[in-house]
């Protein structure tokens, strides 16, 4: 038997993190009415809160904050808001840059969910005497009879975020409640169920940036916190010098847009990204062919189940909303090697991989080292 | 349900509720000349004569306004323009540190745009102004003094101020001070005429009149510079249509306020010590924040060390005690208090505060069900630490 909710035969005393947004007023509407005793609160994640949200979509504003109250009051649960901006900072925006620094591409979601919401946010909330978060990621976890968790991705694979919830490990899934993981709604539905359910936040545009980046350029905030750094673009097979940029950090690996190249390649083909080297701050390019990868390594892994992943085939994910590999997995001394059966082309160090098996996830790790298919130097 | 959150707002009066909705049955702008308007006209002015003799002020001293915060921002803009206006040397505006936000944003308002030298007063550690400290502020340089205020008692740790000791060194130098009396009134005697004050700010919801009404109480001998101008009613210093159901009900319980204070103090000061009492038996390590002597008799403020206010807000909220952190909020987020950092508390203790207020409703049940959760809550939020 499965079940969608951690021990859902009895009334969890449940902490509902209220982003102000849409999926997490329904998901907290639908803990309520799945008979649990639910609390909303909203963290506030920035210690300057703008007041009221400047161009992009983030989710540290006074208005989102007043949104989840106002959805509170509608579901009629109590509301809190709790200010968690310090260890935000500390754990996701000071990582976020320092891994830009070192050349890598960080996800700051995947990090949020592993080191706030489901850490600190969920250490306070059993401290207090509460059995579970909720959040309104959608994806699912399945209680196995002998009482063991998996986490699967969500029903309607389209909607799926079981990506950025693969950092989490059996004790923080034992106590994650995610009421829209077994939903086979599109989001218009979710919209209109907010709808039925009174709740102003139903027609609200989703976020998809980066919250504490309130107007997404993310260039200009690093620019803005690491100082630009003027330094020389390589085209790797000939080794010369074919433009220069203003900071080695700005780049991503795959990369095509914003290298303002002046000249063609010799062949008229567009140059990407492919090295990123903060050490001389230098950024390699070459041709698309160059960007596919056969194998990688990747450090930190973290299993959702008990054990970890035995050597065998899986699929993986490498990015938040790229699709499904297969993959060879298995654990070398305590490093992820994973090598792949066709390239994959685009690969960032910094980024997860996340592993299947079927809908299940498996684990997680962030991806340290790539191996190419043709190293042309 | 344990309500202890009086000095946020207190439940209305019946008899003020009473003046209220008779009077909303009632047609007639208080500025009409027609028989109507005479009507309303006569509503109004018998509740200020009413409220003047309540606090002890003269009926035209008394400026109605839409609540403490606009009288806040009245008195200390209105007095600042007036006063630098009639001699540019007058820019500093003397203040204590643990003023209500409507007072303190005012003045930072005035230092930001308006070239004001904000002078701040040293408190001790109960966050009391002494009449020493004031008067050598200002007669470092009386002349170039805009105007001084300082609270009459502090809305979170219930401080009370020696407000008559300084309007009398502020009246040696004819400086105007206000004195934001929002928390005072209904427990402290805090009769205008004698106080020697040049302003004083009292506010309806606080007294068990209604909310979206207050007074500036104004010597007549001033004249700030009006915030809103328009139609000039209330000595064209405050204008705006009078909301005479709000002003008929707010004197009807000022009077009460006053009629019963000393009682109400007495009756309310006893319980109060038992709450403080029964908080300290359940929490040994409890710091009592504010004077232990010089403090409203309603109010008790405690910090938990080693927990987080909010944590506690919520656990007790739980338990249907209500109460409050009484620090300021921005975005509903938590700030260690400006009032205590002022009066040097460890901001690590700061975090941990709880305020609980007593009113005309409590009884002797509120404190025995806070008694005996306190104990729990503070425990519990302790395993949650400080995040």
């Amino acid at each position: 038997m499965t079940e969608n909710l951690p021990r859902a035969h009895r009334p969890l005393r449940v902490l509902a993190a209220m982003s102000g947004g849409v999926d997490s007023a329904v998901a907290a509407a639908r803990a309520v009415e799945a008979g649990h005793d639910v609390t909303g609160v909203h963290l506030a994640l920035s210690a300057n809160p703008q007041s009221f949200r400047t161009g992009a979509r983030g989710c540290c504003t006074i208005e989102d904050s007043r949104d989840a109250r106002r959805a509170a009051d509608v579901i009629g649960i109590p509301f809190y808001v709790w200010d968690l901006a310090e260890r935000f900072r500390e754990d996701v925006v000071e990582d976020f840059i320092s891994e830009y620094e070192a050349g890598r591409t960080p996800n700051p979601c995947l990090r949020c969910n592993e080191k706030i919401k489901f850490a600190a946010l969920l250490d306070k909330a059993l401290a207090l005497g509460f059995d579970a978060v909720c959040t309104g990621h959608y994806a699912t976890v399945v209680l196995n009879e002998d009482g063991s968790r998996e986490l699967h991705r969500a029903s309607d694979m389209a909607k799926d975020q079981s990506y950025v919830l693969g950092v989490l490990d059996e004790k923080q899934l034992a106590h994650a409640l995610f009421p829209l993981g077994d939903t086979l709604t599109t989001k218009d539905e979710i919209r209109a169920e907010a709808e039925r359910r009174g709740l102003a936040v139903a027609k609200k545009p989703d976020s998809h940036d980066i919250c504490f980046i309130a107007d997404g350029d993310t260039q200009g905030f690093l620019a803005n916190r690491l100082g630009k750094a003027e330094g020389d673009i390589v085209d790797e097979a000939t080794g010369e010098k074919v433009g220069t940029h203003e900071g080695a950090f700005g780049f991503t690996i795959g990369q095509r847009k914003g290298l303002r190249i002046g000249h063609p390649a010799p062949d008229g083909k567009p140059r990407y990204v492919l090295d990123i080297s903060p050490v001389n701050n230098t950024v390699t390019v070459g041709p698309v062919e160059a960007l596919d990868v056969t194998a990688l390594t990747a450090i930190r892994p973290r299993w959702c189940g008990a054990v970890a992943a035995a050597p065998g085939t899986y699929t993986a994910q490498l990015r938040a909303h790229g699709g499904e590999t297969e993959v060879f997995a298995e654990v070398v001394d305590g490093e992820l090697r994973v090598s792949f059966g066709e390239p994959v082309r685009g690969v960032a160090p910094g980024q997860a991989i996340v592993l299947y098996d079927g809908t299940r996830v498996v684990g997680s790790a962030t991806i340290a080292t790539t191996t190419r298919a043709t190293a042309a130097v | 349900m344990a309500y202890l959150d009086h000095a946020a707002t207190t439940p209305m009066l019946p008899e003020a509720a009473a003046a209220m909705t008779a009077q909303f049955a009632a047609t007639g702008n208080a500025s009409s000349l027609h028989a109507a308007g005479r009507r309303a006209r006569r509503t109004v002015e018998e509740a200020r004569e009413a409220f003047a003799e309540a606090i002890g002020a003269r009926p035209s001293e008394v400026v109605f306004t839409a609540g403490g915060t606009e009288a806040d921002n009245l008195a200390v803009k209105g007095l600042y323009w007036a006063r630098r206006d009639a001699d540019p040397a007058r820019t500093r505006v003397i203040a204590s540190p643990v003023e209500h936000h409507a007072v303190l944003d005012a003045v930072h308002w005035l230092a930001e745009h308006e070239g004001a030298q904000v002078e701040y007063l040293p408190v001790d550690r109960y966050g009391r102004v002494h009449a020493e400290a004031f008067r050598e502020a200002v007669e470092r340089n009386p002349d170039d003094v805009a105007l001084a205020t300082v609270m009459w008692a502090n809305n979170e740790i219930g401080t009370v101020m020696p407000v008559r000791e300084l309007a009398a060194i502020a009246r040696e130098y004819g400086i105007p001070l206000h004195s934001d009396a929002v928390q005072a009134f209904g427990q402290l005697d805090v009769r205008f005429g004698d106080s020697g004050l040049a302003a004083m700010t009292v506010s309806g919801h606080k007294i068990g009149g209604p909310y979206g009404i207050g007074a500036l109480l104004l010597g007549r001998d001033q004249s700030p510079v009006p915030v809103l101008h328009g139609g000039g009613q209330e000595r064209h210093v405050r204008s705006g249509t009078l909301d005479v159901p709000a002003v008929a009900a707010f004197a009807v319980a000022a009077v009460l306020a006053a009629e019963r204070r000393e009682q109400f103090a007495t009756e309310i000061g006893a319980l109060r010590d038992e709450l403080i009492a029964a908080v300290r038996g359940a929490v040994p390590d409890a710091v009592l924040g504010g004077d232990p002597d010089e403090r409203l008799p309603a109010n008790a403020h405690f910090s938990f060390p080693g927990c987080e206010g909010d944590s506690l807000l919520l656990l007790l909220d739980a338990q249907g005690i209500e109460c409050s952190t009484g620090s300021a909020c921005t975005a509903g987020v938590a700030q260690p208090s400006h009032v205590l950092l002022a009066a040097g508390t460890d901001p690590q203790l700061a975090r941990g505060t709880l305020r609980f207020s007593l009113g005309h409703t409590s009884t002797k049940e509120d404190v025995a069900a806070l008694a005996a959760a306190i104990g729990p809550a503070v425990e519990r939020a302790r395993t949650a630490g400080l995040s």
